[in-house]
């Protein structure tokens, strides 16, 4: 088995699968700054938020449903803010008293709480859509435009290719693991040992597969020394942008910022 | 805050739950130190490391993925910034776990990319330098013997997550979006359990190292960090210490809702208490009186734990000496 299904990136031939990833990094970024920014309870920016986000899932091809299944991943996360309902203070609305005491909920609590899922609902979002859209190696390329040292580019690219190899090989330990233990169907039956055994055949699995990763980055490190490898990582300059893809760069900084202008005025 | 429970890698923060203030700010730290650490690592280990350190990367990416049935379904799990720290050295460590927490944002939606400066604050920077400053300290103290190699691996590893989660935690509260006093506790709790998980996969893993290959154990400790990073690791801890007190016994949120149900009192039931309440007795200023005994709290933690060090060399020490006249 392999697990290159992990990979989010869907090849395609969409208008944002086309867009310069130098420009969808950014803008994605911008989004969500933008998205931060918003004061609680400024609906109306949530909205324009929210179309923006919706149109741009539209022009993907990939349909909406697979943005929202992803993206309700981040929705345990909220419970952290839940609480806020109650110590927020502000106009109460509603009360109630049980056991343990009496309950407040405030109005402004409740906006708090909602704002937050959304925001983070909604850059999650379009996160799915940089990673959905955009090959690794073009990532990388835009990561480089934006400035990032380039020994941490080449780090990250050789952390990518090698990433799908050894999650197999960790997918191995666990299917040997397996294979070595034994398991009954019947719940009254107790299997496997102590927990503190158990997490130390764990740990003995992490330290394998940490040994095996060391001797491949030996073997690698002399595969590439033999094809001329200097410390250096040389990659093709990068075209400039076109004017298009300039006015789209812009135009969508200039949405970005008239939302937040809005939003401000709104709150 | 049960079902947060259940979710093991609770550390990583999504986006919308920073403010921009907050956020930015631990960018603009994170962006300084993983800096530093390019060159530091670039100088130490040249070109041959940039390989190794994207498979190690790699590597801890996969490990995580490794786990063990606790109960209940929940599971231990391995984030490994104690692993990494204590093999490679903190400098290395800060750029794999770089790499690992910036991919897990970037392609996975693991923690946002807002918050990802934050996210690899928490657990590629604290985590990093706290492994190192107790790792170093409890194996220093005990004078390098080997059993020091899996107690300070545990004590160190188990250490870093909780802090880390303090520190997520206290973020959260910063920004406003958890109340200090439900947030800070609530991932301290919940990590003091993960944390276990993680300081016991880590002693296998060094234990299983230690018998197959006992030179990669070495390469951590080749290199002489300095005394940066320690000193960086006792200000963090005690930076933690006094912070998370201080914060979560802010007159606000849930102590405020327990206040008005005059459920306190039956909260104060414990029958005696060293410090109490994290206050010192004499002192009038409040905030100053929490600091003292989180400072105070610290220290005789790692006294104690430094004194067992140091107990068990000299022992060691004895009975070497006595057998060496035989």
């Amino acid at each position: 088995m392999h697990v290159h299904f992990l990979d989010p990136y869907h090849a395609g031939g969409s208008p944002i699968h086309r867009l310069d990833a130098r420009v969808k990094l950014a803008l994605t970024l911008a989004f969500i700054i933008t998205t931060s920014l918003v004061p609680f309870g400024a609906w109306a920016a949530y909205i324009l938020l929210f179309a923006i986000v919706l149109s741009v899932e539209l022009l993907t091809d990939l349909g909406i449903a697979y943005f929202f299944k992803r993206a309700f991943l981040a929705l345990p996360f909220a419970l952290a803010a839940l609480p806020l309902i109650f110590t927020v203070q502000g106009a109460p609305l509603a009360t109630w008293s049980s056991g343990a005491g009496t309950f407040t909920i405030s109005v402004e609590g409740v906006e708090r709480v909602v704002s937050i899922a959304l925001k983070s609902w909604l850059s999650m979002q379009m996160a799915i859509a940089l990673a959905a859209t955009t090959a690794f190696p073009q990532l990388l390329a835009a990561m480089r435009a934006l400035r990032i040292p380039k020994l941490l580019v080449a780090i990250f690219g050789l952390m990518w290719r090698y990433l799908f190899v050894l999650a197999d090989e960790a997918l191995r330990l666990l299917r040997a693991r397996a294979a070595r233990s034994s398991a009954s169907r019947d719940a009254q039956y107790k299997t496997g040992g102590a927990i503190v055994w158990r997490a130390r055949v764990t740990g003995g699995m992490a330290g394998n597969l940490l040994l095996r990763s060391f001797e491949r980055g030996d073997r690698i490190y002399d595969a590439m020394a033999a094809r001329g490898y200097d410390g250096e990582a040389r990659v093709l300059p990068m075209p400039a942008l076109q004017a298009a893809q300039w006015l789209i760069l812009g135009g969508g900084l200039a949405v970005c910022v008239l939302i937040l202008l809005l939003a401000l005025l709104l709150a | 805050m049960l079902a947060v429970t259940f979710a093991p890698p609770v550390l990583h923060i999504p986006d919308g739950f920073l403010s921009v203030l907050v956020a930015l700010s631990l960018w603009l730290v994170t962006i300084v130190v993983v800096i530093i650490a390019l060159r530091r690592v670039n100088a130490d280990l040249g070109e041959r490391q940039v390989p190794m350190m994207g498979v190690l990367a790699a590597a801890i990416f996969a490990g995580q993925m490794l786990n063990f049935p606790v109960a209940g379904g929940t599971s231990g799990h391995l984030l490994g910034a104690a692993l990494a720290t204590i093999l490679m050295g903190p400098w290395a460590a800060v750029i794999i776990m770089t790499c690992v927490i910036g991919i897990q944002g970037l392609i996975f939606q693991d923690g946002g990319l807002l918050a990802m400066g934050a996210n690899i604050f928490n657990m590629g920077i604290v985590g990093v330098v706290i492994t190192h400053f107790v790792y170093r300290s409890i194996r220093a103290a005990a004078g390098n013997r080997v059993w020091s190699i899996f107690v300070g691996g545990f004590l160190s590893a188990w250490l870093s997550v909780v802090l880390s989660a303090l520190i997520t935690g206290l973020e959260l509260a910063l920004s406003g979006t958890s109340p200090a006093n439900v947030a800070i506790p609530a991932m301290g709790g919940v990590h003091i359990l993960i944390g276990l998980g993680e300081a016991l996969i880590t002693v296998g893993a060094l234990a299983f190292l230690y018998f197959t290959r006992p030179d990669l154990l070495k390469i951590g400790e080749a290199k002489p960090a300095g005394r940066g990073i320690w000193l960086a690791g006792l200000v963090m801890a005690i930076a933690v210490a006094v912070a998370s007190p201080l914060a979560s016994s802010h007159p606000d949120g849930l102590e405020w809702v327990a206040e008005q149900q005059g459920f306190l009192m039956h909260a104060q039931s414990a029958p005696y208490h060293i410090v109490p309440d994290y206050l010192f007795p004499g002192i009038e200023n409040q905030a100053l009186a929490t600091i003292l005994a989180g400072i105070v709290g610290v220290l005789v933690v790692f006294a104690v734990a430094l004194g067992i060090a140091y107990a068990r060399r000299n022992k060691n020490a004895a009975s070497a000496a006595s057998q060496t006249q035989h």
